[in-house]
């Protein structure tokens, strides 16, 4: 390929050189990187690893790791986190009926109630997170069955979505929107959280819905068509999602910032999990004041609309109670692996060592006699 | 002389003939039937493509190779099933290369091109109706009358018909075909040299027969039959009367000339054809690798197909509620479906074959044999030459040297001939009068260092005329001067001579300084000065000219009615057709001089009788005019006249050593490469040579391969066994060691060329036979002249050197060099860089990718093996093509792992990389290796970052492309830290490239994920690298990550290094820890002598220390200051 070009070569070189020798000082003086690097004697840096060098810097990581990997763990361990699986499988949970009768045509939902303790009480605000195993939301036909022209309010997406959308991409005849596998399978049961207070009574906790999903997802990148007034009017000519109970501008009819394409809960469901077993932010119970836990120790009670069918798939379904500190949810791995890494390089650093007093010095020695 | 048109020799055998009817005049009637036969016309093309097939045919070529036609078909798949991947991850990288590649080649294509219509439609006058006409070249045709003038070049292949020269002869210089400069005589055909106007050369009738077009530049054979009163008249033709397109008119005012091969059809464009490739050892790894990687392709995709079959054998997993199939995908055969999902895979782990592996291997050779180019160190002063690299594919192979084979005279040798002695039966004469080869005036004289009484006037006599006859020197007159030529004039001018065979020139020069001056040949009269100032004139009857396998060479002259012969040759080749002669003397002196390392030459002569010289020019010219065998039948003919020979006496010349060429053969001893020295010389010649190049030592066994030991299976032995073996080729014995290697091949199983004693295959079946060897060895051949061209197309890598003899051997070769001692900066240096350089690309660039692709490949078991792809398509497709390439492309351009003054001062080193060692297997697995724990180091590490649960301080969370995102972060960050490890040569152009494409990357992934792209259908990336950077932890993972994926490399090379150190490694650590001790004791006075002899030991290499070095000097100067004052004020 690139035999046939030799010549042009042969003559860039030629004059190059003779230019590099012609014009002795004063080229030289002029463009001494160039001919030092037509030389390969460019001014350079050359590290070698050895063990002598290469020691320190494996201590010193052990010494920033270790301490970092500590901290990292003791972090997580402060997290209180709590996860009740209400999917429903054993007779004895109270959703099982729920579970065992679902029918999508069902028009009626399926309430049931799972009651729990808390052991310690959950300082600062606490999220709350719903949990699907076995759920492939990362599978690619599932991931690609969206149309984000038409999430971000393109009129002309909204009225003929992408192909990729299909099998969801019209009903009837009549488009849907929003399109594709995701939005079609909405995770659409409903949580609430009630405290038993020590007279019996059960006090309803506030659930804040908004903050859950990301800013910039939630301002620029979802849109509804058409500005967010007079959903039903843009939407008209489309249809819902078929698993859907009411239209996409029903979402929350009580806000109209989170109606809609802009609706929180769907944002974040709208963008897929990693893994087969993950978790979405469902809601944020704020801390009220500085003096009592958001959520104080005692019985609780979860009052679940069970609408979500999980079962088919051999999938499970929890509801997760998380504090979050600046590294995050509860996650040991992160510590413990610093910690690991750290001690195995001062062990090597050890090792390194020994190795180091034992052989670098007789190798230098040996090596000093042939020069 | 002559003889008749239908009883020429080797009629019958006429088969790849042509007739060509000069002027386009039909034969006489009744000789022979008028055929005119198409022959092409005179346009040139060599261009390969023309405005509409360009794209077509380009494209081909193109897909014609093997890696291109692989992504040409990842694409194509793309392109028609439903992949995970858009078909612009494969396509754009393929769709760049392949448009540089057609760039370039049209861009090559557009300039042959523009240099054809030059030469096609540039002026020539022809003859036609006895006027001379203007036409463009292309226009020419076979049996046009062609006037050339002096200076103009040859616009196709002719036959000489006149010249301006009563003679009829004319002078030409081929330097743009073969580089020779010199003047070469060619002559015009005998009968038809007096047509010398436009009018009478028109008059001509005649027809040429020739064979048809072949490439080789130095053989033609061919006949004219002239009809003149109708009686045909038959002449042979040679290479002597044939004047090749390119060449160029001299010293002629101009000629006519009859045009016979035009256009494509002549030599110098069949000359066109390219050599056949060469491959490197490492190229050839490379592929084995590749294949390798293609296996684990398909099996990777094989393992995940069947497993995702075994895994949705569920319906629920195959197809949940949420994740619907199509109906047209549902009613798909599940065979057909499968073979689509194994598609899918190939093409989601495609990239572990990187399109852009080829581009950057053939981006590194090309860019970095300007290194060779540039190199100062192998700029030769004198000649003006620089290096030249016709191939860069072999630059590595310059590292993987084993067998050096070496032409002796001109490579080794200075090719700078000087007359040393001669000796006339056993008589021994020096010119005295030496002064660096050139003749002091007036200092003509001779001396007889041999006080017995003078041999025998008679043989005195014609020893010396024999010497002063017996040549094809030319005698180099002075440029003409406003028409007038300026001859010779008493030998006092300052003509010199000039001949192809620098020994002849050598031997005509001394006979100068012995009193006899050859002043010319003129009107085949050659002129002679002799001793007593009276010139001397002989007709110059016949030359039977040099030829590589008679090793001798004749003239036929008579003088004042006397006939001789004189014969000129090898000892082997003279003494066994002398009948009579002082042989024992001559011989006895021959070896003698031969044990010194000069070339000896015999002379000898034959007295021939009138009747005798009759069979002689009958013989010959019954040779010459045949048109098949015409070489072999020349050769009987010589055979024949050159016998009965009296043996007058020998000659002895001097050809010095090369500048270091003693330096350079033991540097390469010691990097343990097997040096041959191939050379038609004398046994003694060479064998001194050979100790005064250090190539022998005093305790070195000879093993001599004479005609006895050829046996087969002692040949095979000692070829394998003995490492430092110099095989002679005695004149003698040449044949028998031929064939008897010709056998070995046989046994070795290689191909056995069609046979044929001629020395140029002989050192061709040499190197054959080495490569054929069991262990492959890497060959190098290295010569200067034409004889040493098949040997440097053979051998694995073939370098020429631009000697005296021409530049055949430079044009050939893949290198070109200017001396022999510039060879072991080329090996030793340019070949140990790249190898180390290109052996790190390969293997770098299958690491990377198995850090790149395997992550995907673990991820399937996570997504349901769904072909889900972990990365974004933009980094898909731009890991190779820009955030990990240019750093790579750098380090194999610029890498030295050691200063070049240390590889040339030590050449051991070069044993370590023997035997492509960075490229071995053990190698390759580590690599491969490493690149697996970095996937799953990466792979896991963000699994379990992400494992059910959340890294941010909102509680949100991330998805899947974020997942990608951090792997494809720390995979970058890994990739290019690793890279940083393995440099060992840091220039501001290493950190601006690393930490540059780092740069990059960052910034271009918050670009990427910054803006809402209107062109794109998805908006996956939006905000993900951002959000992903927001968080601490993932910070802290990607460190974390980094770390530990680089930890078992260092670890693994700094254990190696302290406990099984190589060679390579030692020097490095001893120069490190030598500047440390330096820089550690520099306060102390008494570490001054050693700082400075530490720098002069490691002076010019650019450590980062040399600033510090410099400062040692001054502080020494300083302190020498200081000691002077103090010493005055005492």
């Amino acid at each position: 390929m690139m035999a046939s070009s030799y010549n042009a070569k042969e003559e860039d070189g030629h004059p190059s050189g003779a230019s590099n020798h012609g014009g002795a000082g004063a080229t030289k003086s002029r463009k001494p990187d160039n001919t030092a690097f037509k030389q390969q004697r460019l001014p350079a840096w050359q590290p070698i690893l050895t063990a002598g060098t290469v020691l320190p810097a494996f201590f010193v990581i052990g010494l920033i790791f270790i301490p970092i990997g500590i901290g990292l763990y003791v972090t997580s361990n402060n997290i209180k986190e709590f996860e009740i699986d209400y999917t429903g499988v054993e007779i004895s949970s109270p959703c099982y009926s729920c579970a065992k009768n679902f029918s999508s045509n069902n028009t009626t939902p399926c309430l049931c109630f799972v009651e729990f303790t808390l052991e310690q009480p959950f300082e600062s605000n606490v999220f709350m997170y719903y949990g699907l195993s076995n759920f492939y939301q990362n599978h690619r036909r599932y991931v690609k069955s969206r149309d984000d022209r038409q999430l971000n309010g393109d009129l002309s997406a909204l009225t003929e979505p992408s192909k990729e959308c299909e099998p969801y991409r019209k009903s009837n005849g009549l488009p849907i929107a929003p399109c594709g596998a995701i939005a079609n399978s909405l995770f659409n049961d409903t949580l609430e959280l009630y405290h038993i207070d020590a007279n019996g009574s059960r006090n309803i906790i506030p659930l804040v819905k908004k903050g859950i999903a990301w800013w910039t997802d939630k301002h620029v990148k979802f849109r509804n068509p058409g500005g967010n007034s007079n959903l039903s009017a843009v939407f008209h000519d489309t249809t819902k999602p078929e698993n859907w109970r009411k239209p996409v501008y029903e979402l929350d009819t009580s806000d109209p910032d989170n109606n809609g394409f802009i609706n929180e809960d769907f944002i974040v469901w709208m963008r897929t999990a990693a893994l087969p077993t993950f978790r979405k932010l469902y809601r944020i119970i704020q801390k009220k004041s500085s003096t009592t836990p958001t959520l104080p120790s005692g019985r609780y009670i979860l009052n679940i609309t069970y609408n979500y069918p999980v079962l088919s798939f051999d999938g499970r379904k929890r509801m997760i109670l998380s504090t979050i500190s600046w590294m995050g949810g509860k996650n040991p791995f992160l510590g413990i692996a610093y910690i690991t890494v750290g001690s195995i390089c001062f062990f090597l650093g050890v090792v390194l060592l020994i190795i180091h007093h034992k052989y670098d010095t007789r190798n230098n020695s040996s090596a000093d006699i042939p020069n | 002389k002559s003889c008749s048109h239908f009883k020429c020799v080797g009629e019958e055998d006429w088969v790849d003939s042509r007739t060509i009817y000069i002027g386009h005049k039909q034969p006489p009637p009744g000789t022979e039937a008028f055929i005119q036969q198409r022959f092409p016309d005179n346009r040139i093309v060599s261009s390969k493509y023309t405005f509409w097939n360009f794209i077509p045919k380009n494209m081909f070529e193109q897909f014609r190779r093997v890696a291109n036609f692989y992504f040409l078909i990842i694409f194509l798949v793309q392109l028609i099933i439903d992949t995970p991947t858009s078909p612009i991850t494969s396509g754009l990288p393929l769709f760049f290369v392949i448009t540089v590649t057609a760039i370039k080649q049209g861009y090559e294509d557009w300039l042959r091109h523009k240099a054809d219509n030059a030469v096609n439609q540039c002026p020539v006058h022809v003859v036609q109706h006895g006027k001379v006409v203007r036409k463009q070249s292309r226009k020419i045709r076979v049996g046009d009358i062609v006037c050339v003038k002096e200076n103009e070049s040859f616009p196709c292949d002719l036959i000489l018909l006149s010249s301006s020269r009563d003679e009829g002869t004319c002078y030409v210089t081929t330097a743009s075909l073969d580089g020779e400069s010199s003047h070469k005589t060619y002559f015009a055909v005998q009968d038809t040299k007096a047509y010398n106007t436009e009018k009478e050369v028109d008059s001509i009738h005649a027809t040429i027969e020739c064979e048809q077009p072949q490439p080789d530049l130095y053989k033609f054979v061919g006949r004219i039959n002239i009809y003149m009163d109708n009686e045909p008249v038959a002449r042979p033709l040679g290479s002597e009367n044939l004047l090749l397109r390119g060449a160029t008119l001299k010293n002629t005012e101009y000629i006519y000339a009859v045009a016979i091969y035009t256009g494509m059809e002549t030599k110098m464009a069949l000359n066109y054809q390219s050599k056949s490739q060469k491959r490197s050892a490492v190229e050839k790894s490379m592929n084995a690798y590749l294949v390798v990687y293609l296996c684990i392709l398909i099996s990777k995709a094989l393992i995940n197909t069947v497993l995702k079959y075994v895994w949705q054998a569920d319906p629920n997993r195959d197809e949940p509620w949420y994740n619907q199939r199509t109906e047209t995908e549902r009613q798909r055969h599940v065979l057909i479906r499968a073979f689509t999902d194994f598609l899918a895979f190939m093409v989601l782990f495609n990239y572990i074959i990187p399109v852009s592996m080829y581009v950057t291997v053939e981006m590194q050779k090309f860019l970095g044999s300007y290194f060779i180019m540039w190199d100062d160190e192998m700029l030769d002063e004198e000649l003006g030459e620089r290096a030249v690299v016709n191939t860069s594919d072999l630059n590595e192979e310059l590292g993987q040297v084993e067998y050096v084979f070496t032409d002796k005279t001109g490579t080794l040798t200075e090719n700078n001939m000087e007359f040393i002695e001669c000796c006339v039966d056993g008589h021994v004469y020096v010119p005295h009068a030496i002064c660096n080869g050139q003749v002091m005036r007036g200092a003509a004289g001779m001396d007889m260092i041999d006080t017995s009484p003078g041999p025998e006037a008679r043989h005195e006599e014609l020893f010396f005329r024999a010497l002063c006859l017996c040549h094809t020197v030319q005698v180099k007159e002075e440029e003409t001067v406003d028409g007038i030529k300026h001859g010779i004039h008493q030998g006092k001018s300052t003509s010199f001579y000039i001949s192809s065979s620098p020994d002849e020139v050598a031997l005509v020069e001394g006979m100068k300084r012995l009193g006899f001056t050859y002043l010319r040949l003129k009107d085949s009269h050659m002129e002679i000065l002799n001793r007593e100032d009276e010139i001397e004139r002989f007709e110059l009857l016949e030359v039977l000219t040099f030829d590589s396998v008679r090793r001798r060479m004749s003239v036929i002259v008579r003088a004042t009615g006397e006939l001789f012969l004189f014969c000129k040759g090898a000892d082997s080749s003279i003494f066994p057709r002398i009948i009579s002669g002082k042989v024992d003397q001559v011989r006895a002196r021959v070896e003698n001089n031969a044990v010194e390392g000069l070339r000896t030459l015999c002379v000898a002569y034959r007295p021939l009788s009138p009747e005798q010289y009759e069979e002689v020019c009958h013989l010959l010219s019954g040779a010459k005019l045949a048109l098949q065998d015409r070489d072999k039948r020349l050769a009987e003919a010589y055979e024949l006249i050159e016998k009965d020979l009296i043996l007058l006496g020998a000659t002895a010349v001097e050809d010095r050593l090369q500048e270091k060429a003693a330096d350079t053969i033991e540097s390469l001893h010691k990097a343990g490469m097997k040096v041959w020295v191939l050379t038609g010389d004398k046994m003694e010649t060479a064998a001194a040579t050979c100790y005064a190049s250090k190539l022998f030592r005093r305790n070195t066994q000879i093993l001599e391969l004479t005609t006895k030991r050829t046996e087969e299976q002692s040949l095979h032995d000692v070829l394998f066994d003995l490492s430092r073996t110099v095989l002679r080729h005695h004149g003698g014995m040449t044949r028998d060691t031929f064939s008897g290697c010709r056998r070995a091949m046989l046994s070795n199983g290689a191909a056995a060329e069609s046979s044929g004693a001629d020395i140029l295959r002989h050192l061709t079946g040499i190197v054959k036979l080495i490569k054929a060897s069991k262990e492959h060895p890497i060959t190098l051949a290295v010569g200067d002249g034409a004889n040493d061209v098949s040997m440097i197309l053979e051998a694995h890598v073939g370098i020429g050197i631009m000697g005296k003899e021409g530049r055949q051997a430079a044009r050939n070769s893949d290198y070109a060099i200017p001396k022999f001692k510039h060879l072991k900066k080329m090996l030793l240096v340019h070949g140990h860089y790249y190898y180390i350089r290109i052996s790190e690309l390969v293997q770098y660039f299958f690491y990377k990718n198995v850090c790149f692709i395997f992550p995907q490949f673990l991820y399937q078991f996570f997504c349901g093996f769904s072909q889900q792809p972990l990365y974004d398509t933009a980094y898909l497709t731009l890991y190779n093509i820009s955030f990990t390439s240019l750093p790579i492309l750098l380090y194999s351009l610029i890498e030295q792992h050691i200063n070049m003054d240390i590889l040339k001062k030590d050449p051991s080193l070069y044993k370590d990389i023997a035997k492509n060692s960075l490229l071995r297997w053990p190698i390759f697995i580590y690599w491969t290796i490493l690149g697996v724990y970095d996937a799953i180091v990466m792979f896991f590490g963000a699994y379990f970052l992400f494992d059910n649960t959340t890294f941010t301080s909102n509680g949100q969370m991330f998805g899947n492309w974020t997942f990608g995102t951090l792997v494809f972060t720390v995979l970058v960050f890994t990739v290019t830290f690793k890279l940083a490890l393995d440099t060992h040569y840091w220039t501001w152009i290493n950190h601006f490239v690393i930490w540059g494409s780092l740069i990059f990357f960052v910034v271009f992934s918050l670009l990427w994920g910054g803006i809402i792209w209107p062109f794109l259908n998805y908006q996956r990336m939006y905000y993900v690298f951002m959000q992903m950077l927001s968080s601490g932890p993932a910070w802290l993972s990607i460190i974390l990550l980094i770390t530990a994926g680089l930890l078992p490399d260092v670890v693994k090379k700094v254990i190696w290094r302290a406990l099984w150190p190589t060679t390579t490694e030692r020097i490095q650590s001893v120069n490190f820890s030598v500047c440390l001790q330096c820089s550690f004791t520099s306060n102390s006075n008494v570490s001054h002598s050693l700082c400075l002899c530490c720098h002069s030991s490691i002076k010019d290499s650019n450590h980062k220390s040399s600033v510090w070095f410099n400062m040692m000097i001054l502080q020494a100067q300083h302190h020498a200051r200081c000691l002077e004052s103090s010493r005055i004020s005492l």
